[in-house]
């Protein structure tokens, strides 16, 4: 039983990470229609930031994540300008293109300036360790802090989206672009904004996975990006609350995977499962379903 | 159709460009006068991508002795042109032609198993030699006369692990958890296990992780802790061994570990905290209190801003190896490719040739192409490491 | 003259893309006779035909079909191990390599359809960012357990262990090896068999976009519902154009396995699907003949940048961005239009 608990904790930890990635991931395909592969070389970027800051510049823990998430929105926003905004007419597979190609050079860039040695990501939580039943079942610092930032930034969301001028504006581009701008709303400026909020996700998503999961070098964003981009489609791309909770699905599914099947085996398991959702429900757990009109 | 002509002129235009990048070919370390007997030898390695970091520790490693070996002004000069291979077989074969047209000599990789294996069959049909420093799989040396290693295999690293754990009575319960998705990996594993039921070690636990760069350990852990495992053996490199270091911290388990050659290097990563590697035993070869690996590390820290690991000693013994080789068969710069091969081997198979350097005293070669030394254990104490 | 007027465009436009292929390769003997070749192009042309023969597959796949696959690279893996375990256990019975390497192919073709057929039937109900997810989920399978297979050959026959490298052979040859891959494999594949495969697919993936079949697959890739309300088999037709992209798939991997002595099953995850993928956007979607440009032109680029040594990369990554921009940049395109007349004229008329 405490080994069940003990997983749960840890794939809920996971999955959140996975679910912040999905949410900036989710974000981006809502309104630009791309899938930006480059996001999860964004979340690498953000945790080498909190690095430099923390370890060369002996900033604190806040001030190093504040300094990740401003050079990441930074970051975000240059890379659609240059790279995504020439590419709007053009087919979605010309930006998914580019993507890969900002992706290449994001990894390269981050090899030249950081080096491909790893380096050791301090934690930036410094709460303890939970302790429960005995100390049969411990409950990090971190996961914890994953887990009510996972939540917090899932609730801002929603509002955001909801509640706010900017939030509507982004919802009526992701409806109709050109019935937008009709409406008097700057779709570029919007798209600016969402690929600002998605990266700005992704460095707090890069300082989480690395405070958790201690080593970062280049490529360390390739494979969480890779997955929770699985994670976002799991729980229906385009809806907020199907990013967090396919992202929790899937840390959950990864864990139990290689704790009650098989290790070899794990990451095929966690595919598996993501190809028989989408069979059963094409669109992704919480996915709108749109009927196909001709 | 406009679209597509237009595409067509764009790359062909991108590809003169390239073509014309690729004719400022050859870049080549060392700095040797104009009439000496200057060797070239070519090295392979991955400079970018995930495995970056291990190819770059012995392209620098090796360019430290090449320097030194050029200013010790002999009749013999080096030198070295390292090539990008990705980790990957195909783009080690596309170095390894490169390095050809370059007119290699001597061949000095690859850094990783899986991209040597595909280049020593390469070497193995062309006659070139080759030295790797750190390619410790045996399928890269099987059936090769011309390709010798200078680590261990990776089943001896397993069998002398299993047995050093035996002698020195560490433990007697023990859990595995090693990469299957790394051939490196998973060869120790295969070889410590088939020693560890030799010399009576229980294996209570066996978990694998797949390969990639961040995992969470929590199901491999609890399975080492719920199996009452003494000591983990960890036969994988540093870095998700920091990770599964730190995540046994974290759940407050408390095992003793025991490495190999892979985990030397975990010490100096930056930012890592020393405190949690207290008392893990790694079987590395790279002694670093010798006064030449002293002064190694002192020039790798200038040269790098870091200091080496073991894949940086190994590349730097790999050219002093060559060097005294080269030496004993009088290589010459005008040598075809194939006849230095046969010279050198001959020179490596012999029984009076042995290497001093940082991984080892006396280092001989068997004819099938694998080292041997004295495996070195060492154990971390206060952030150090001290010989047991 | 008045023949190859009279015949159709498409007839026409396809014999010049043949006529193509055939004055490259003799060029390349040509020149490879002479010793004009570098070593370093030399062992690049059969990897090239092999990509060039994975780019046109997967053109049938997303831009004949229209359906995104990011999976392309996990039937290369099907196609190269099994072509490799083919060709290992003839190497007795077989003693000519041309035929083993051909046996060895069609081999790899026909369990990477069968592969195509198993993943199709499920996944093909699925549309566009969806299906792009899926086909990459199966491609990191294959990927997974391909790292657990051990296979050997000896005189009593293939052996076949799963995660478990004990084979339980006395003097055999192991083939695969788990995480190292294919290991010890005889080099087989030659740049000629590598032409021949590309003319074959060519033939292939032409005459079906040509066909009745071709018509209904890009009628349903243009109105899915129209297309249907005529009466056109979707799932049928979908699936044609997948799984015959998965056999060609799976010959270039036979032809790529029996060109190196060992490879690992990493080589087959997302990204070489997303690099097959890049030859084909880069190339133009249906546009074979870009395809075939494209996939060579981007598998030299990074050997022929090894002059920038540690900044190689990085500069790949720069041209690739810059390439696509400036293939979608209007009026770049407008700019060229107006330098070259004909083309314009050639606009107005297609």
């Amino acid at each position: 039983m405490m080994t069940f608990l003990g997983y749960l904790v840890s794939g809920i930890s996971l999955g959140s990470v996975y679910a912040i990635i999905a949410l900036g991931y989710t974000m981006v395909y809502g309104i630009a229609k791309m899938l930006n592969f480059a996001h999860g070389d964004v979340i690498m970027v953000g945790a080498y930031i909190s690095f430099c800051a923390t370890n060369y510049l002996s900033l604190p823990a806040w001030l190093s994540v504040l300094l990740a998430i401003i050079v990441c929105t930074v970051l975000g926003v240059v890379i659609e300008g240059l790279a995504y905004r020439p590419l709007r007419q053009a087919g979605s597979l010309a930006v998914l293109i580019t993507a890969i190609g900002v992706s290449y050079f994001l990894q390269n860039a981050a090899q030249l300036i950081w080096t491909s040695n790893t380096k050791i990501f301090t934690s930036i939580v410094s709460i303890p360790s939970l302790r429960l039943f005995g100390g049969q079942l411990t409950i990090t610092g971190e996961a914890i802090v994953t887990v009510l930032t996972c939540i917090l930034i899932m609730a801002g969301l929603t509002f955001f989206t909801g509640a706010t001028r900017m939030g509507k504006a982004m919802r009526a581009c992701s409806e109709d672009k050109g019935a937008a701008q009709l409406m008097g709303i700057n779709v570029n400026f919007t798209i600016s904004m969402t690929f600002a909020i998605g990266s700005a996700l992704a460095a707090v998503a890069g300082v989480l996975l690395c405070s958790s999961y201690n080593t970062l070098i280049p490529t360390t964003g390739a494979m969480p990006g890779i997955k929770a981009f699985t994670a976002a489609v799991f729980g229906g791309i385009g809806s907020i609350p199907g990013a967090l909770l396919g992202g929790i699905l899937l840390g959950i599914i990864e864990i139990f995977a290689s704790g009650y099947i098989s290790y070899q085996l794990s990451n095929a398991i966690v595919f598996a499962v993501l190809i028989i959702v989408l069979l059963v429900k094409p669109s992704g757990l919480l996915g709108k379903y749109t009927p196909e009109k001709v | 159709m406009k679209k597509k002509n237009f595409m067509s002129l764009l790359l062909a235009a991108a590809t003169c460009f390239s073509l014309l990048a690729g004719c400022s070919n050859g870049g080549a370390s060392g700095n040797a006068g104009a009439n000496a007997n200057v060797i070239k030898i070519g090295g392979i390695g991955p400079l970018t991508g995930s495995a970056a970091q291990y190819g770059i520790a012995t392209r620098q490693g090796a360019e430290i002795a090449v320097s030194e070996i050029n200013e010790l002004g002999g009749s013999i000069q080096f030198e070295l042109n390292s090539q990008d291979d990705e980790a990957d077989g195909e783009k080690g074969v596309n170095a390894y032609n490169t390095l050809i047209d370059w007119g290699m000599q001597i061949l000095y990789g690859c850094t990783t198993s899986g991209s040597c294996a595909a280049v020593a069959a390469e070497s193995f049909s062309d006659r070139v030699f080759q030295l790797t420093p750190s390619a410790s799989s045996t399928t890269v040396t099987e059936g090769k006369d011309n390709v010798f290693q200078l680590c261990f295999t990776d089943p001896n690293q397993g069998k002398t692990a299993a047995d050093f754990i035996s002698e020195h009575k560490l433990a007697t319960k023990i859990a595995v958890i090693y990469n299957n998705g790394d051939d490196y990996s998973t060869g120790i594993y295969q070889g410590f296990a088939a020693e560890a039921e030799k010399v009576g070690l229980e294996l209570v636990s066996v978990t694998t992780f797949p390969d990639d760069t961040t995992t969470d350990f929590s199901a491999q852990l609890t399975d080492a802790q719920n199996s009452g495992a003494e000591l983990v053996f960890l036969p994988i490199y540093y870095t998700p061994a920091s990770n599964i270091l730190l995540q046994a911290k974290q759940k407050g388990l408390s095992f003793s570990y025991f490495g190999c050659d892979g985990l030397d290097g975990i010490l100096t990563l930056e930012g890592f905290d020393t405190s949690l590697a207290e008392g893990v035993y790694v079987l590395t070869p790279f002694d670093t209190t010798s006064d030449a690996a002293v002064s190694f590390i002192e020039k790798y820290k200038e040269a790098a801003g870091e200091a080496p690991n073991q894949f940086a000693a190994d590349a730097y013994d790999c050219m002093y190896a060559l060097y005294e080789a080269c030496q004993k068969a009088n290589i010459t710069s005008d040598m075809s490719y194939s006849d230095v091969c046969d010279a050198l081997i001959s020179v490596f198979t012999s029984s009076d040739f042995a290497v001093d350097g940082l991984t080892g005293s006396g280092m001989q070669w068997g004819a099938n192409g694998e080292v041997s030394k004295d495996p070195l254990v060492v154990q971390i104490v206060n952030g150090a490491y001290v010989n047991q | 003259m008045n023949k190859l007027k009279s015949m159709k465009k498409s007839t026409r436009k396809n014999l010049f893309t043949y006529l193509l292929v055939i004055i490259a390769y003799l060029l390349i003997q040509l020149l490879q006779g002479q010793g004009l070749l570098t070593r370093s192009l030399q062992g690049q042309l059969v990897p090239v035909c092999c990509y060039i023969v994975m780019a046109l597959s997967l053109n049938l796949v997303v831009g004949i079909s229209g359906e995104l696959s990011l999976g392309h690279a996990g039937f290369m893996s099907v196609g190269a191990f099994s072509g490799v375990v083919a060709a290992m256990a003839l190497r007795s019975s077989i003693a000519s390599p041309a035929l083993r390497l051909m046996i060895a192919i069609i081999v790899g073709a026909a369990l990477a359809a069968v592969a195509g057929f198993i993943v199709g039937v499920p996944v093909l109900r699925l549309q566009g960012d969806y299906l792009a997810i899926v086909t990459l989920a199966f491609g990191q399978i294959i990927v997974n357990i391909l790292q657990c297979v051990y296979m050997g050959v000896d005189a009593a026959g293939l052996h076949f262990r799963f995660d478990n490298a004990d084979l339980g052979m006395t003097d055999g040859t192991t083939i695969i090896s788990g995480p190292k891959g294919t290991v010890t494999v005889e080099k087989i594949s030659s740049f000629t068999a590598g032409f021949f495969l590309i003319l074959i697919t060519l033939f292939i993936v032409l005459n079906l976009v040509n066909s009745r079949s071709g018509r209904a697959i890009m009628a349903i890739r243009d109105n899915r519902i129209a297309a249907e309300s005529v009466g056109i088999n979707v799932t049928k037709y979908r699936l044609m154009a997948f799984v015959t992209a998965s056999a060609l798939a799976g010959a270039a991997g036979a032809l790529y396995g029996l060109n190196y002595s060992s490879i690992d099953p990493s080589k087959f995850d997302y990204n070489t699907s997303i690099l097959v993928l890049v030859f084909v956007v880069l190339g133009g979607l249906g546009n074979m003949w870009g395809s075939i440009i494209a996939a060579t032109f981007l598998t030299v680029l990074p050997e022929a940048m090894r002059g920038f040594e540690d900044y190689r990369m990085l500069v790949y990554a720069i041209v690739l961005i810059l390439v696509m921009l400036a293939t979608n940049n209007d009026q770049l395109k407008g700019l060229l239009s107006r330098m070259i007349p004909k083309r314009k004229e050639a606009v107005k008329h297609g």
